[in-house]
């Protein structure tokens, strides 16, 4: 990816394509992983959890770039990144 | 004559204050925080000179209130520690006594009782604190409450009040007054046998395997301390055995009375009292503290004048020694029972006789103490 | 980064209770993303987890030992930090962190804030501001601006607030900084550097309280509060933290305030206590 300017903590947040993992239990549904992506990877699913809480899904394109951000701003350590080749590897 | 590891042996003269300080080290104690406060400072003193000739650590927080978390802090670190106080600083202590008992802490906390309400005669005595020891933080529970009656009382019995809180994890009280505090006499110091140490259960488990309220027979839980690989979580809201918090009347009734029986049922291992005369004893004084010396006194009057009297003098006022007294309601027929307040323990004994013997109140407002002569006379009247 | 990565676990549990999930916060609450950050920074510090011990008050955010897996204490409203003194005296060894709210650490525990600084004592204290009470159901705070409506300043808040990095800096703090959970990255490095500095370092962490403090000054769903952090922050790192007041409307400055070296509470003992050992 192209930067306008780099980050100055580049060199520990390398970023790679990823798949967002989601533990559906947790999820309360605040949509900060949806609205604050960047890339707009993620979208609000109709799928309901066991809590009532509507859930995000990641859309099918793979536009996840593995910035960590829905990670960092979850309020219920409910999803995380894994790199793709790792997913893909099934790990 | 101070050994080499800094442990004081041998006769000294000196007051109750400074017994008391000399007592929590060689109990084992190396941490103290406190706040200064008539008439307590004294203990206070003692200890910052003392704690760090024996390594130990000496903080004055900024008030009670953070005194008493410091030592429950301490004690969590794995150090025995003590607070002491009086008054309105006994007062501030509550809130976090409460703690103390809710996370099972091992500490001591010393109040050198003066005269109240409110601040009271800072400098003169006082006994009105011995239902605050009883049922001053909220909610229910139990607690170890120790009365000495003497400058030599202060030491020895700080060492108790360390080997009891360490045996049954519970915050113990020294329920001293500032005429105890005060006092010169000769104290005998000995350091103590490490096999006389009571020191905390310890888990016997590895960390995966800890469950830091799972306790055995005894009710007692051993105890982890932090940065030792456990990580376990206590907190003072109720709690199950892994010291997660547990919201319900099953969870609650559940700890609530493992707390009050490990205390209630394990009585035997605690009560200490001294009993003069009572074999035959028609009259009852039962007294404690300073209290308890001048009606010491009073008996053997009463004896040299013919009546059968006799001292129940409680060393250990709580838990309460319910038995004993309710024995001595069937064989004598009234208990005199002065103290430095308007009427405390006098409501245990009343409890306790169950109508079966009077009970006398001879209450002292504070200030000063009893004369023997008010005691004797309250005999002769109760023997006719 | 924490460890490899799998899809069966979410890297921070490591660190977490994780048995205890989900926890007991609000959807959208800004002290799950604090907690993520808070172990995160534990992970890049390379700390050894046995010797962390965290100390809580009470509060939304005084549940926050419960789910960190240290030796972890939950103690009484406002009383974390002596507790908090008492285990790093007693232990010198011990990492020993105090992460509560802004009511318990700065009203009621305000007295105990003060002097922890002054002392300059070994312990990080992170403090979770969102400016009103949310446990007890959003009554205002030492933290709340002025005019903010809260359930117990129907009309707006007559009470002007703290600015708590000018506190704890003007009482000796070693390290001050603030940052939201808008933030992140910048959270979790300043977090490292708050662990990993001797003496007595805070930071302070904004986040959004949408069941409360949100809903009560109409500022909308927890996207929205977050969005207004991202809005109104002014990345100020050194600046005199006098001037980060922070009012109803209007920038807010976060960033790296102070940064600076005394001796320790700690490092004064040895050097005094040893006169003691000499004699
Ligand atoms: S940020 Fe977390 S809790 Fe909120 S919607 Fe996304 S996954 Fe769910
Ligand atoms: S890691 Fe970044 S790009 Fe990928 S889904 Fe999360 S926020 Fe979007
Ligand atoms: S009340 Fe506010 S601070 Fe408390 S859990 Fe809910 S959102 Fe978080």
């Amino acid at each position: 990816m192209k930067l306008w300017r780099k980050p100055f903590d580049f060199h520990e947040q390398a970023t790679a394509p990823s798949k967002v993992v989601l533990n559906k239990d947790r999820c309360k549904g605040c949509e900060y992983c949806v609205v604050f992506c960047p890339t707009k990877a993620l979208v609000m699913s109709t799928e309901m959890n066991a809590k009532g809480y509507l859930i995000p899904v990641e859309l099918p394109d793979g536009k996840c770039l593995g910035c960590g951000l829905c990670e960092a701003i979850c309020p219920d350590f409910a999803l995380w990144i894994v790199p793709l080749e790792a997913a893909q590897k099934g790990e | 004559m101070m050994s080499v590891d800094g442990l004081m042996e041998g006769e000294f003269f000196m007051n109750g204050d400074d017994a008391c300080a000399e007592g929590a080290i060689a109990a084992g104690c190396r941490f103290f925080a406190g706040y200064p406060i008539t008439p307590a400072t004294e203990v206070a003193e003692r200890m910052s000179r003392r704690l760090p000739e024996v390594g130990g650590v000496y903080i004055q927080m900024e008030d009670e209130i953070a005194s008493m978390n410091a030592i429950l802090g301490a004690s969590w670190a794995g150090v025995k520690s003590m607070t002491s106080t009086s008054g309105p600083g006994f007062s501030l202590m509550m809130e976090n006594l409460g703690l103390g008992i809710m996370l099972e802490t091992p500490c001591v906390l010393v109040n050198i009782q003066r005269a109240g309400p409110s601040t009271g005669i800072p400098t003169l005595i006082g006994q009105g604190d011995m239902m605050q020891a009883r049922w001053g933080s909220h909610g229910h529970y139990e607690i170890i409450a120790v009365v000495p009656d003497s400058p030599q009382e202060m030491f020895d019995l700080t060492i108790t009040a360390f080997n009891l809180s360490e045996q049954f994890r519970i915050p113990v009280l020294i329920m001293s007054d500032e005429v105890v505090g005060h006092m010169s006499e000769k104290v005998v110091m000995r350091q103590v046998a490490p096999e006389d140490l009571v020191t905390r259960p310890r888990p016997a488990v590895p960390p995966e395997e800890y469950s830091p309220y799972l306790s055995g027979d005894d009710l007692v839980p051993p105890m982890a301390v932090a940065g030792e690989g456990y990580r376990f979580h206590v907190t003072g809201l109720t709690h199950d055995e892994r010291g997660y918090p547990v919201m319900t009347a099953e969870a609650q009734d559940k700890l609530v009375r493992r707390l009050v029986d490990k205390i209630r049922l394990n009585k035997k291992h605690i009560l200490r009292m001294e009993e003069v005369g009572l074999d035959d004893a028609e009259i009852v004084v039962c007294a404690y503290g300073i209290t308890s010396r001048v009606a010491k006194r009073a008996v053997q009057l009463a004896r040299q004048e013919g009546i059968r009297a006799g001292l129940l003098r409680l060393i250990v006022v709580w838990p309460f020694p319910e038995e004993r007294v309710r024995e001595l309601a069937a064989q004598a027929g009234a208990f005199i029972v002065p103290e430095i307040n308007y009427g405390q323990i006098v409501l245990e004994v009343e409890r306790c006789a169950a109508g079966r013997a009077r009970s006398i109140l001879l209450p002292h407002m504070g200030g000063g103490v009893h004369h023997p002569e008010t005691i004797l006379e309250a005999i002769r009247e109760a023997a006719v | 980064m924490i460890g490899t990565k799998t899809l069966t676990d979410n890297p921070v549990d490591l660190y977490l209770r994780a048995d205890r999930m989900p926890h007991i916060w609000c959807s959208g609450c800004g002290v799950g993303p604090s907690v993520a950050c808070f172990v995160k920074a534990i992970h890049r510090t390379g700390l050894d987890t046995d010797k962390i011990a965290i100390v809580s008050g009470i509060g939304c955010s005084g549940r926050v030992a419960g789910y960190v897996k240290v030796d972890s204490f939950h103690t009484t409203h406002g009383r974390a930090i002596p507790f908090a003194t008492g285990l790093a005296l007693a232990n010198p060894e011990l990492k020993v962190v105090v992460f509560s709210g802004d009511g318990d650490l700065a009203a009621i525990g305000g007295n105990h804030l003060i002097h922890a600084a002054r002392r300059n004592i070994d312990m990080t204290v992170i403090c979770y501001n969102n400016f009103n009470y949310g446990m007890t159901g959003g009554q205002l705070g030492p933290t709340t601006p002025l005019e903010a409506k809260s359930t117990t300043s129907p009309y707006g808040n007559c009470d002007p607030p703290f600015n708590l990095p000018h506190l704890v800096a003007a009482c000796g703090a070693s390290y001050v900084s603030r940052w939201t959970v808008i933030h992140p990255r910048q959270l979790e490095k300043s977090m490292a550097e708050a662990l990993t500095k001797p003496g007595f370092t805070f930071v302070e962490v904004l986040g959004p309280c949408p069941t409360t403090y949100g809903r009560m000054n109409k500022l909308g769903r927890g996207v929205d509060e977050l969005r207004a952090y991202q809005e109104r922050c002014v990345v100020s790192n050194g600046v005199d933290p006098r001037d980060a007041e922070i009012g109803l409307n209007g920038p807010i400055l976060v960033g790296n305030f102070v940064d600076l070296s005394r001796p320790t509470f700690w490092d004064h003992c040895v050097k005094i206590f040893g006169r003691a050992q000499k004699k």
